[in-house]
């Protein structure tokens, strides 16, 4: 692997390629979004105007709404769940709590159309109408899993003395569960709480398949638009979507990478 | 109160959204809407329409993973090698689409080919004649890489970055040559990470849903497609039982896959997702 410079230059060409291919769609799309005409072949001059009908379409703004209120209702119980899920499992006989969390590898390892399905019917059999709780429900199915392999390590790094001295000392099991493990594990929280609101805003097949057109979230009226021709406001909803989740992603990124040095 | 009766509402959500679902798959899919058991809806696979969709998804899928480790594999070994000033920043770039909606790059990826679209629009630009890329199956298979090429980047990456470079030096100094190299010592000891990138990119093309529906104007379906289309509209009374028999064999499908990683990997040095 000693390299010439021929090896380095058909390197540097190859990651460039590379990188284009999985970036160029995204900043065509999101320059389209800023595009004054509604073609795709030109550039008539920069504009602000499709976002300004985003703002101003309520059928938009209600997804918009969906999307958030589903994200972060999600994300609040499937936070809790999983925090509370990963600090009995470990307090339990490892026999046990390995076939709990062998559970969260099913939603995991499911293909999103085989969960998003067998929710769906589910629903259906049990006469539920699919709608926003439907899909907050499922959400939260596939939001516990990060959060539980966010916390999960946090307390295996935690010294178990801690708990035990709290409560010798008197303090009652609860106080020392606020007291003394969950802001030993807070980090480990913070970035499951990250993971499932990312993963929440992200979806689109389970959530295609757990909700109704009824309460569309905004992955769903994108999909409904693609048969309706060109839409520049969906090109802007788009561009929100995928900053924001960018966004995101780089914090996770910055805060599990910072964890790992130390 | 135990400590661990805090893992109950966790037992009970999954237990409730993530295991019960999948029984009624398996219910629905050995019954008739009467609720009789039967086999018969898997023989509705063999009909020719749903078949051709079955082998059509397998192709793509087949094709997309060969695609994804010939682009794939080059950028895991550059991206683990000593080379780049910012290889962190790289690595983060290339993987972090893994994690983008899946809807919205493909969306992305149908303006960009469109007849009317980005690229039309550059090559009249410099004077080549117009090309029809949406509706065919190279677009389709493109959709697919463009989706499924960081799933295929990671594991190897995380195999390569750990090897021992001292055994390819050990090879150079016994007189091997570079492509030699790469052959004999960096492919063999790279396979754990590029079986499991194979059954990562894979398994989720073959089950690919919408990606192909949009880059072919919805003619090319693939078995996603299929079984949102038995579900929602379809008008067939054993729609339900139908459909579940196809997402059941998808899930067959994808345990096989599992079953073999974990037999060739398993350590899982190839590494999950997280």
């Amino acid at each position: 692997m000693r390299n010439s410079r021929g090896v380095r230059t058909f390197r540097t060409v190859w990651m460039a390629l590379v990188l284009i291919f999985l970036y160029a769609p995204i900043l065509v799309m999101i320059a389209l979004s800023f595009n004054a005409s509604v073609s795709r072949s030109q550039w008539t001059g920069f504009t602000l105007d499709w976002y300004v009908k985003v703002f101003h379409d309520p059928s938009i703004l209600g997804a918009l709404r969906t999307t958030v209120e589903v994200a972060v209702i999600a994300t609040v119980v499937s936070t809790v769940i999983g925090t509370l899920g990963a600090i009995g499992m470990h307090a339990m006989n490892t026999n046990m709590a390995n076939v709990l969390i062998n559970v969260s590898y099913l939603p995991m390892t499911t293909p999103d159309i085989v969960t998003g399905v067998s929710l769906m019917l589910m629903f259906l059999f049990a006469k539920v109408p699919l709608g926003k709780w439907t899909m907050i429900m499922a959400h939260i199915a596939f939001d516990i899993p990060y959060v539980l392999f966010s916390v999960m390590p946090k307390l295996r790094q935690m010294n178990p003395n801690l708990y035990e001295a709290a409560l010798d000392l008197g303090c009652h099991p609860l106080k020392a569960l606020y007291k003394v493990i969950i802001p030993e594990i807070m980090p480990g929280i913070f970035t499951g709480t990250l993971l499932a609101f990312t993963m929440s805003l992200d979806d689109f097949v389970i959530s295609y398949f757990t909700s109704s057109d009824m309460y569309p979230n905004l992955s769903r009226i994108v999909y409904s638009s693609t048969k309706l021709g060109v839409k520049p406001t969906m090109y802007a909803v788009s561009t929100m979507m995928f900053v924001s989740i960018l966004l995101l992603l780089v914090l996770i990124n910055r805060r599990t990478k910072l964890e790992d040095m130390g | 109160m135990k400590r661990s009766w805090y893992a109950s509402p966790y037992a009970l959500w999954m237990l409730l959204f993530a295991v019960v679902p999948l029984l009624f798959v398996c219910w629905y899919a050995f019954t008739t809407p009467e609720g009789a058991f039967t086999l018969t809806n898997f023989q509705e696979f063999a009909k020719p329409r749903y078949a051709a969709v079955i082998l059509r998804s397998l192709k793509h899928a087949l094709y997309c993973t060969v695609l994804c480790l010939v682009i794939g594999y080059p950028t895991a070994y550059f991206l683990a090698g000593r080379g780049f000033n910012h290889t962190q920043s790289l690595v983060v770039l290339i993987l972090l689409p893994m994690w983008m909606n899946l809807l919205l790059r493909t969306y992305a990826m149908m303006t960009l080919l469109d007849d009317n679209g980005v690229l039309n629009a550059a090559l009249q630009a410099i004077g080549l004649p117009k090309v029809k890329v949406i509706g065919t199956e190279g677009a389709v298979v493109m959709g697919l890489v463009y989706n499924y090429l960081p799933f295929m980047v990671l594991p190897i990456y995380t195999v390569l970055k750990k090897m021992d470079y001292s055994v390819i030096e050990a090879a150079e100094d016994l007189g091997c040559n570079p492509l030699r190299v790469v052959t004999r010592v960096v492919i063999p000891m790279s396979l754990p990470g590029i079986v499991s990138g194979i059954t990562m990119v894979f398994m989720p093309a073959v089950t690919s849903f919408a990606i192909s529906t949009l880059l072919s104007n919805g003619k090319l379906r693939l078995a996603g497609d299929l079984i949102d289309y038995i579900f929602n509209q379809s008008s067939n009374p054993n729609r339900w039982n139908i459909g579940s028999s196809f997402s059941l064999m998808m899930l067959v499908l994808i345990l096989i896959s599992i079953g073999f990683l974990r037999k060739v990997d398993p350590d899982n040095e190839g590494g999950g997702l997280w």
